[in-house]
């Protein structure tokens, strides 16, 4: 098996504070070298904050694992200046259909508008992403992994976590001023800081396979209910890079993983699916079961955890890893201007606050897939087929059929750090809001609205001949500034032009319109017109700053 | 809008007549998923969440 991919070894090395026997402080150590811990390093070193990534294992992740990366994840790791070498290898998709029976219900399309730099959907194995993340991270230079190095002892001092860390050399002593968690769903250290883990399991089991095979199918997510090649159960398709096709057979809780591993076993179901004249090779078969579950606080003290050591969901929807990444999106920038002294240590909470929220809609919505896609009884059963049925012609019907509800971004309409509007606002972003790409020119070529923002704090401001907007233009810098932070002011229509004013039109701007917009790409506040004085008051606020 | 409990069908009798005779020749599989349908048809039209909530509650006995 695995034919199409090589792994690659990282080496061990000993690091200096183990040669030596003396325990170094570092600013962050980061948990977990996979998608998650990745991107929370390379978003740091993007906020000039040098990290230290540990990893029990020195490689990537075996097998395919997640495949599904979408918008949102793909603009930030663009940020992190990685995305365009994963579209590039990546299977770019967008249609899903689904089927029951044998006959077609309907099909869905993820991003019907165009006008974004990143696609709705990719499919990449999961070792890619690794690689080229691991890539990024050895190009940084702020970013130190280290490989067969496994936590086994945490403990909180003042100002500071000492760990005890195990690699080929025997244990050694270090500590950092903060532990980002990335060790996923059976972390280690939530199990050392006592956090509690709970939620739903569930019973039922599922099979993926991976095969190699030239077909013609398009690339399409494909879902079947009860398929008369797998009667009873639900059946997904992706297609892969290399003329990968993942397959995924729902199995029941009734199932034997070890007999439903075996090859002699997988084969026949994927025959049945394709029918004799196709040909295919196995290239990784999985069995797999899954659970809902959240940790209680994503902050212990100066632990902070991110991806599914903070969160598990149940696979459908992608919501897994790519909620993971928007973790570390959040993540990153505050403990950064924590670190730089730029925001106080209660900025964190609001990382909590936020990503619990967004754990708890995530969850939310895979549990309720599940519940479509395997019935709990009878009952169950028979209204998922009723659905089903109606589907077919009536078009209310699709809205209910639930294969999964790709992942979104999830707002954060009531954080702390929004300043609420002060009128109504026709249209465009509300506080708390993920901000949306548009295509721009800037020194007359063609740009993306993302690529401008992201660094620090952005003011954006729309429109050239008004009042408002040639106050913004003539406000030096320092007037907005909140302590060590100072915002970046970007004008449309100045520093670039909105050529097809879609930019306007997806932020529901008039000339003056003043948007605050957090370095994650977030909406913080809006107005209908510049006025420095508010700018600094909820910059103030999304900083955590006293008296907010 | 709250859930109409008051008599709201002009010809109860002739509605009654109609929804069984809709499943004298089914057999019971085909009854439940044909009521099934006929909840999911009703309750689209009706649309209104709270009324449907309380429609479920009245349903299930644990209405209020």
């Amino acid at each position: 098996m695995q034919q199409t991919y090589r792994y690659p070894e990282y080496a061990y090395r000993q690091s200096d504070e183990q040669a030596s026997g003396r325990a170094q402080r570092h600013r962050v150590v980061v948990v977990g070298a996979g998608p998650v811990g990745l991107s929370a390093a390379l978003d740091l070193a993007s906020r000039g904050v040098r990290s230290v990534v540990l990893d029990d294992n020195n490689t990537v992740s075996v097998g395919s694992r997640a495949i599904c990366f979408a918008k949102r994840p793909l603009e930030i790791w663009d940020r992190l200046g990685c995305a365009m070498q994963m579209v590039d290898k990546g299977v770019v998709w967008k249609v899903g259909k689904v089927f029951f029976r044998d006959e077609p219900v309907y099909s869905f399309d993820l991003l019907p508008e165009t006008g974004h730099k990143m696609p709705a959907m990719i499919n990449l194995q999961q070792y890619y992403l690794e690689q080229y993340l691991v890539d990024a991270c050895e190009r940084s230079g702020l970013i130190e992994l280290r490989w067969k190095h496994k936590v086994i002892g945490l403990q909180q001092a003042a100002g500071h976590v000492a760990l005890s860390v195990e690699t080929p050399d025997g244990v050694f002593a270090t500590q950092a001023d903060w532990l980002i968690a990335c060790d996923g769903a059976n972390s280690d250290v939530r199990t050392m800081v006592g956090a509690a883990f709970t939620g739903q399991v569930f019973q039922d089991r599922f099979l993926i396979a991976d095969v190699v095979m030239k077909a013609d199918f398009p690339p399409e997510r494909w879902f079947w209910f009860d398929p008369p090649f797998h009667r009873g159960q639900s059946v997904l398709l992706h297609k892969q890079c290399d003329n990968v096709w993942r397959i995924d057979f729902q199995l029941g809780a009734q199932a034997d993983p070890a007999e439903e591993r075996k090859p002699e076993n997988v084969v026949p179901r994927i025959r049945a699916m394709l029918g004799p004249e196709v040909g295919f090779d196995l290239e990784w078969v999985s069995i797999y079961q899954f659970a809902c579950r959240r940790i209680d606080r994503f902050r212990y003290g100066r632990v902070l955890f991110a991806g599914d050591a903070a969160h598990q969901v149940s696979p459908f929807g992608a919501r897994g890893a790519n909620s993971g990444v928007q973790d570390t999106d959040n993540l990153a920038w505050k403990l950064a201007l924590v670190l730089q002294d730029a925001a106080p240590e209660a900025l964190l909470d609001s990382y909590h606050d936020e990503r619990a929220l967004a754990a708890d809609d995530n969850i939310l919505n895979s549990t309720r897939a599940t519940d479509f896609i395997s019935p709990k009884n009878r009952a169950s059963l028979v209204y998922r087929d009723a659905v089903l049925d109606l589907a077919k012609t009536e078009p209310f019907g699709r809205a209910l059929v639930n294969s999964g509800r790709l992942s979104m971004p999830t707002p954060y309409p009531d954080s702390p750090l929004n300043t609420a509007d002060e009128s109504p606002f026709d249209g465009g972003i509300r506080p708390g809001g993920n901000c949306a790409d548009a295509p721009i020119e800037r020194d007359g070529k063609p740009a993306w609205f993302l690529e401008q923002i992201g660094g620090g704090f952005t003011v954006l401001v729309f429109g050239q001949a008004t009042s408002g907007a040639a106050r913004a233009a003539g406000a030096a810098n320092e007037a907005l500034t909140v302590g060590k932070a100072t915002p970046a002011l970007l004008t449309a229509g100045k520093d670039f032009s909105d050529s097809e004013g879609l930019l306007a039109r997806r932020y529901g701007a008039r000339p003056g319109t003043t948007y605050l917009i957090r370095p994650d790409q977030y909406v913080a506040a809006r107005w209908r017109g510049f006025d420095a004085g508010k700018v600094r008051a909820a910059l103030a606020r999304s900083l955590s700053v006293g008296g907010h | 809008m709250t859930l109409i409990r008051t008599p709201n069908i002009s010809d109860p009798d002739g509605f009654y007549k109609e929804l069984m005779d809709s499943q004298r020749e089914l057999g019971e599989n085909e009854a439940a998923l044909m009521n099934a349908k006929l909840v999911l048809l009703l309750a689209n039209h009706i649309g209104d969440r709270a009324a449907l909530s309380e429609a479920i509650a009245a349903a299930a006995g644990t209405a209020a």
